[in-house]
């Protein structure tokens, strides 16, 4: 078997043994919280199905599926923005023009341009789009939220599809795995900090912006995926105290992207970003740990592994 | 042949609908059911009732009828095609001076062949900055002539952001329709109105800046 395939075959037994004892639980002591749990677990499945369609499926595959998880994510986000209908130019050029192009741009594979184009030429281009309507009232915050549900839901998402560009000397051909990487490290953690928090956590981190997560599930969910991340140095190109130390960042990041999407949702007036994923909420509400962890992962493996930049 | 097509039209347009809005309907009062209904809703964009039409599951969809404006839909062929046989909608004469048929009993003719209408008490579409306008008569005038008939107020969350008057290009936002509890007929005209207003505003969601 290849690495990918005892990865995900790893994921499955564990998302079978999730679901089974979902279920018991759910016969022994039936209750809210439990059908919440097997919403969650039943999205996963989809979840991870679709990953695995998109890892078999190769590279395009990828770039669609992440494609469609940021016209999810940007319509959640400007779905709560301050937008008003003076910016529905920009807010269309964002959609059909921006997002589109930055995705076709990673397919190709033109670094040079897919790196800096969000931030760099669309991110000129939007506040000149509204300001041609001439409407001056809340125009810094509008455009603002316009700019962040670029770098938030496009740029920072299509980070993913990105390594399949990297050139690592003696990983050739094995990118996919660095995105399992990535993927697994920052959904584990995710968990593990829920799962932590359930079981000991008493102390509250941060009661303003997040009411449930909690020091203890913190450091246990941040521990804990780091060591699972060193001992998954073996299907990276990282040592066994790179790799514990990518996932420590990668966790890290992922906690404080939690941190800054719950401070925008609690800015905006909403709980969840969408309903769109059961048990969940919306596309952003999984993404968000993500969107932050992806882009330095990123950077930090291509400064540090591919030798000819 | 021509029903196929309309069949067909109307499917696409629901699957257009839910792909550009995701809309989600939120039966907070009410069930979807075969019962003959009366949905009322704020009216914002002239694809409200698209919208509202895409909310109901599909076996009720088939049932529920838009009342809306004949000299919109017969102003050409495709909107002819749309407004009466894709959506089927109760096309009423807006003039009094030139209609033939009253339009509280062309709708209340309709509920007698066993469908629900869909309408917009409102009037015409609200351009303002409120979130409603005053409702106009017929409801009432609808309600008294029929009152076995379920009045279910609706209220229809951001599709005005999706295409904004103007515009020519509908943009992606989430767009939600909340579906409320039925409401009690009353006698008293200025009542019953207010009451039938205050129903549908009080489904508008308190989040965000709408």
């Amino acid at each position: 078997m290849t690495e990918l395939q005892i990865l995900f075959t790893g994921i499955l037994v564990l998302l079978l043994a999730a679901t089974i004892v979902a279920h018991v639980l759910d016969e022994v002591r039936p209750s809210p919280s439990v059908d919440n749990l097997i919403a969650r677990i039943n999205a996963w499945w989809i979840m991870v199905l679709a990953l695995a369609i998109a890892f078999g499926l190769g590279r395009t595959a990828m770039v669609v599926l992440f494609a469609f998880a940021s016209f999810n994510a940007m319509r959640e986000f400007v779905t709560i923005a301050a937008t008003r209908r003076e910016d529905h130019l920009a807010v269309a050029a964002a959609f059909f023009i921006i997002l589109p192009l930055q995705y076709y741009m990673i397919w190709m594979d033109w670094y040079g341009m897919f790196s800096i184009f969000i931030p760099v030429y669309a991110f000129l281009l939007m506040p000149i789009v509204a300001v041609l309507k001439g409407e001056t009232e809340d125009f810094l915050v509008r455009i603002a939220s316009v700019q962040w549900a670029l770098m938030i839901a496009v740029y920072c998402v299509s980070y993913v599809p990105v390594f399949l560009s990297l050139e690592i000397p003696g990983f050739e051909g094995k990118n996919l795995l660095l995105i399992a990487f990535l993927i697994l490290i920052v959904q584990l953690s995710d968990v593990l900090q829920y799962v932590w928090g359930k079981a000991i956590g008493r102390h509250k981190i941060a009661p303003r912006l997040s009411p449930s997560k909690t020091i203890e599930g913190f450091l246990g969910g941040v521990i804990s995926a780091t060591l699972i991340g060193a001992a998954m140095f073996w299907i990276t190109p990282f040592t066994f105290w790179q790799a514990g130390l990518m996932a420590l960042g990668i966790s890290l990041m992922g906690f404080l992207g939690g941190l800054v999407m719950s401070a925008i949702k609690r800015d905006r007036g909403v709980k969840d970003w969408g309903d769109s994923i059961a048990g969940h909420g919306g596309f952003l509400d999984r993404l968000d740990s993500l969107v932050f962890a992806a882009p330095l992962f990123f950077h930090l493996t291509r400064f540090f592994w591919m030798t000819n930049l | 042949m021509r029903r196929l097509a309309a069949h067909f039209v109307a499917g696409a347009i629901v699957i257009f609908a839910r792909a550009l809005t995701a809309v989600r309907g939120v039966w907070k009062g009410v069930a979807p059911a075969p019962t003959r209904r009366v949905y009322f809703a704020n009216h914002t964009s002239n694809a409200d009732f698209i919208l509202l039409w895409a909310a109901i599951p599909p076996q009720y969809r088939r049932h529920t009828r838009p009342v809306a404006a004949a000299d919109y839909w017969f102003k050409n062929k495709l909107r002819t095609f749309i407004g009466r046989d894709v959506v089927r909608g109760v096309l009423i004469d807006r003039d009094p001076e030139t209609r033939s048929e009253d339009p509280v009993t062309q709708m209340a003719e309709a509920t007698d062949a066993g469908d629900s209408l869909i309408i917009f008490p409102e009037g015409l579409r609200n351009m303002t900055g409120a979130d409603l306008l005053p409702f106009k008569t017929g409801l009432f005038h609808l309600a008294t002539a029929r009152p076995e008939l379920e009045l279910v107020p609706v209220w229809i969350e951001n599709l005005n952001r999706v295409m904004p008057k103007g515009e020519i290009i509908p943009v992606p936002f989430l767009c939600t329709v909340t579906f409320g509890a039925p409401l009690a007929y009353s006698t008293d005209k200025a009542r019953f109105l207010q009451t039938a207003y205050d129903a549908v505003l009080a489904l508008k969601p308190d989040t965000g800046d709408g």
